[in-house]
Order: C-alpha cells, then structure tokens, then sequence
C-alpha cells in the first residue's frame, strides 16, 4: 500500500522543476516564499 | 505550509512544485522574481510547461480557496492551449466543489466562455449570464457577464 504523503515536496532549482514539467508534461508550481524552511 | 493533506494530493500528479526563499536563496529570488515581477511574498505562480505563466495568487488563502485558484490556473492553461472543451470541464469543477471560493464565479464565467470558443454558439454566454442571476450576482464576474443577457 502506497504511503500517502503529508507535505509538498519542494525542488529548489526553478530550472530543474522546468525541465522536469517539461519531460512530465506537468506544470509548475513556483513559490516564492518567506516562510521558514 | 499548506500541510492540508487535500493540497499534496492536488500538487503531487499535476504540479512540478519548487519554491524560492526570499532569504535562503536571495540571488534566485532576486532574478526569478525580476523575471515574474514578483514583488510580495508568498507570489504562487502556475506556469506551464513551456514555462509561461497562466495563473497567479498573491497572499496567503485557505486550503479550500487555495487549491480552487490552483484548479483555475490549470483550467486557464487548457484554455490557452485552446483546448476549450478540457477547460470548460474544469471551470466548472472548481464552480461544483469550491462554490463558496472566490474562484467560483470567475470559473463560472470562464465555462461560459470556453464553451462559446467551443461552440461559437452565442446561447453559451446568454446561459452564463443566466446562471449569474441565480447566484454570484454582488461579484464582478457577474457584472461582466450581465451583457450577455
């Protein structure tokens, strides 16, 4: 049974989140954030 | 943030999601955000996957409001690739699961819409007006749509 993640599991690289929606056909989510990490 | 299990699961299969601190990462948040005039955090933006932004949410919002805009973005993107019937499907999804978000009406006006792009019938948007006398009537949406009447 697949475990059922709980958070968003953020990249941290714009590019490889680009390139990777790209290979995916996914979109992007992009979060410019100031919340602690 | 957004720890909402509902969110991950709206994320996880439809959304690349990479996030730049203001802080921790000034350089990338400086050209990033020079780059999508980002200027307030938290800045969300959709993209797609050729990287061009279809949608926006500025601020904080609850997870119901918050995965209702994320919905919209990927409606607006259907509807930019001129995949009207795909896009009128999800406008009015978010319309059917999220009606108490602000996302609703604007959902509603943009099914109206895909669905004349679709159709080039012009009774789409009279219906959408319609439909904007029964409810959203105090909105903007329902402004825009009153010439439709």
């Amino acid at each position: 049974m697949a475990v059922e993640r709980r958070e968003i599991q953020w990249l941290k690289s714009f590019e490889s989140a680009l390139e990777q929606a790209r290979a995916q056909k996914r979109h992007v989510l992009l979060d410019f954030s100031a919340a602690p990490m | 943030m957004y720890p909402d299990p509902r969110v991950v699961q709206l994320v996880d299969p439809n959304f690349v999601p990479v996030r730049v601190h203001v802080k921790d990462q000034a350089d990338d948040f400086k050209r990033l955000g020079a780059k999508f005039s980002a200027h307030w955090t938290p800045t969300i933006l959709v993209l797609d996957s050729s990287g061009e932004e279809r949608h926006r949410i500025e601020g904080f919002l609850p997870a119901d409001d918050f995965m209702a805009q994320l919905l919209l973005g990927l409606a607006k993107s259907a509807f930019a690739r001129g995949d009207f019937a795909d896009a009128e499907r999800r406008f009015r999804e978010i319309v059917e699961k999220y009606p108490s978000t602000e996302a609703a009406p604007e959902a509603l006006y943009w099914a109206g819409v895909s669905r004349y792009k679709a159709t080039n019938d012009a009774a789409a948007l009279a219906e959408t007006a319609k439909a904007f006398m029964q409810r959203y009537q105090d909105t903007s949406w329902a402004k825009k749509a009153s010439v439709w009447g």
